[in-house]
C-alpha cells in the first residue's frame, strides 16, 4: 500500500514517525521494546530468528532487523527511540547507529558533530521548494540560484525578511 | 497562595546522564558542557524552589507504543528512575507532590486541557538529566517534582501554541493552590538535533539562538512555528522544543533572562539552557528579589 504523501516527506533523509508509520511499525517497535528486559535480550541474542517469531512482523521488517538496516527499519515504521534499543542490545553506542544511518564511520560522524554538526544548508528540502527560515538567507538564495531556481530566489529573498520575522 | 517564580529550560541529552553516571564530567569534551551549568546550580541553590514542575518527554521507557498520551501529568508520590536498557540511572527516586499535582489536573481539565493522569510511572533521562544539570547529584533531590510528560515521539506532538496555552493554564492552576509554595517550571529537550535517518547529525545554531532570543522577548512568535518548520530547520527531533513553550507559557509576560548557555555538541545534539525569572515579586518574598538581583549580577552573560 502506497504511503499517503505528506508535506514533511519533502525533508531529505528523514522518516517522520507519523500515525501511518506507527501503525505499520507497531510490532517492530514492540519487539524493540521487549529488549528492555535482560531475559529477552539474552533470548534474542541466543537465537534471533526464533525470538522474532514471537512478533507478527512483515518479512521486510524481519529482514531489516536481522540485517541491522536501521534506515530501512525507520522506513518500515520503526521509531528511533525503539530501534536504538536494538543497537544497545548489540552493545553499540547511539553514535554507532547514527553513523550507520548516515553512511559514515563512527569516527567521521563524531568529527562532524564536533565541527558543529550537519549544516541545515542544502538539507532542508528535496524539492527545493523549502521556505527559507530565518537562518542562512543569503546562502539559501545562492543555493536556489545554483539549482536554477533563479526566478524564485529573487522573490523569496526579498520576502524572506518579512516571513522570517513573522515566523521567528 | 502558590506561585511560579521562574522557568528553566535545558536539553536532556542521554549521553549527559551517562557522562555523569560514568564520572566523565571532568573530561574536556564534557567539561565544556557541564561548565555551562555551574552558574545554574548556584542560582538553583539560592532560589530553593518548594516544588518543580518538569515538562519532559518519555523515550519509549514508561510509554511504549501501547499508550501514547499527548500530555500526561504525574500525580504519584514517587517516580523511580526507568531502566533504559542498561539498568536504571543511579539517581535518587523522584518524589512527587500528589496534592498539588491533583489540584493542577483538576484545574487544567476544567480549563479544557484533557490531561492524562498517571499514578504510576518511571521516569527516564528526559526528566533526570535536566535535574542533574541544575541540582547536581545529591543523595536526594532537594524538592518534590511533578512530571509532565509530552508526546513528541509520535507525530504530531501538540502544537507550540497548545503548549504555550497549557502553560498559561498551569499558571492559573498553581496560583489557585492555597499553600504558599514557590514553584519553578522546567521545559526540557532540544535544541536542534536529528538522531534518525540519513540526515542525522543536523544542527542549526541560528535557529536555536533565535529561539532562545524569542523565548525571552517574543514567545508568542514562537507559538506560531509550524511543526514542519521545526523538523526542517531544527531536525526531526528538534521538535521537542515545543515543550519549552509550556514553561514559557507558565511564566508572566514580563520576565528577566538571568542566564543562558549554548554549546554544540553533546553527542548528537545542540545543548541549550536558559533561566527566566518572573519580574513580579510578592512583598513577603523580598528575599527572593534580592537573591534574583544578585544572581543576575553574577550570572548574566552577553
Amino acid at each position: 500500500m502506497a504511503r499517503t504523501e505528506q508535506a514533511y516527506d519533502d525533508i531529505p533523509g528523514t522518516f517522520v514517525f507519523d500515525a501511518e508509520r506507527a501503525k505499520e511499525g507497531y510490532h517492530l517497535n514492540m519487539f524493540c521494546m521487549s529488549l528492555m528486559k535482560d531475559e529477552n535480550r539474552k533470548a534474542f541474542k541466543a537465537d534471533e530468528g526464533k525470538y522474532l517469531d514471537r512478533f507478527p512482523l512483515t518479512p521486510e521488517q524481519r529482514d531489516a532487523i536481522l540485517k541491522r538496516q536501521y534506515n530501512r527499519m525507520l522506513e518500515l515504521g520503526g521509531n528511533i527511540y525503539f530501534t536504538a534499543k536494538l543497537g544497545a542490545t548489540d552493545g553499540h553506542s547511539f553514535q554507532h547507529i547514527a553513523a550507520i544511518m548516515t553512511g559514515s564511520t563512527q569516527d567521521e560522524y563524531a568529527k562532524m558533530m564536533l565541527a558543529g554538526g550537519r549544516s541545515v544548508e542544502g538539507n532542508r528540502s528535496k524539492s527545493g521548494l523549502d521556505l527559507p527560515g530565518k537562518s542562512g538567507k543569503g546562502k539559501k538564495a545562492k543555493r536556489a540560484k545554483a539549482e536554477g531556481k533563479h526566478k524564485k530566489s529573487k522573490k523569496s529573498k526579498s520576502k524572506s525578511k518579512k516571513a522570517g520575522s513573522k515566523r521567528g | 497562595m502558590a506561585r511560579i517564580i521562574a522557568g528553566v529550560a535545558s536539553s536532556h541529552v542521554p549521553a549527559i546522564g551517562a557522562a555523569i553516571d560514568n564520572k566523565k564530567t571532568e573530561e574536556p569534551y564534557w567539561k565544556r558542557v557541564f561548565s555551562g551549568f555551574e552558574k545554574s546550580k548556584e542560582w538553583m541553590a539560592e532560589t530553593k524552589p518548594d516544588v518543580a514542575i518538569v515538562v519532559y518527554n518519555d523515550h519509549a521507557s514508561a510509554f511504549s507504543m501501547e499508550i501514547i498520551p499527548t500530555f500526561a501529568l504525574g500525580c504519584a508520590a514517587e517516580f523511580p528512575p526507568a531502566d533504559e536498557g542498561w539498568g536504571p540511572r543511579p539517581v535518587p527516586v523522584v518524589k512527587g507532590h500528589p496534592a498539588l499535582a491533583s489540584h493542577i489536573a483538576q484545574s487544567v481539565i476544567l480549563d479544557e486541557f484533557d490531561l492524562t493522569i498517571v499514578n504510576k510511572m518511571e521516569v527516564d533521562h528526559g526528566l533526570t538529566v535536566p535535574m542533574n544539570l541544575v541540582f547536581g547529584s545529591p543523595q536526594k533531590w532537594p524538592c518534590p517534582v511533578i512530571p509532565l510528560a509530552v508526546n513528541v515521539v509520535m507525530y504530531p506532538p501538540p502544537t507550540g501554541h497548545r503548549c504555550f496555552m497549557l502553560g498559561r493554564a498551569l499558571r492559573k492552576a498553581v496560583e489557585s493552590y492555597p499553600e504558599d509554595l514557590r514553584v519553578v517550571v522546567f521545559g526540557t529537550g532540544g535544541m536542534s538535533h536529528q538522531i534518525s535517518g540519513p540526515r542525522a547529525g543536523l544542527i542549526n545554531s541560528k535557529f536555536d539562538k533565535a529561539f532562545l532570543d524569542n523565548l525571552t522577548k517574543d514567545p508568542k512568535k514562537l507559538t506560531k512555528i509550524p511543526h514542519l518548520e521545526y523538523m526542517r530547520e531544527a531536525g526531526a527531533e528538534g521538535i521537542e522544543m515545543v515543550m519549552w513553550l509550556i514553561m514559557r507559557g507558565a511564566l508572566d509576560d514580563k520576565i528577566d533572562e538571568v542566564y543562558r548557555f549554548y554549546t554544540v555538541p553533546a553527542s548528537n545534539t545542540a545543548v541549550g539552557h536558559i533561566i527566566l525569572e518572573n519580574r513580579r515579586k510578592a512583598g513577603k518574598h523580598g528575599k527572593l528579589k534580592h537573591a534574583a538581583a544578585r544572581a543576575k549580577l553574577d550570572v548574566r552573560r552577553g
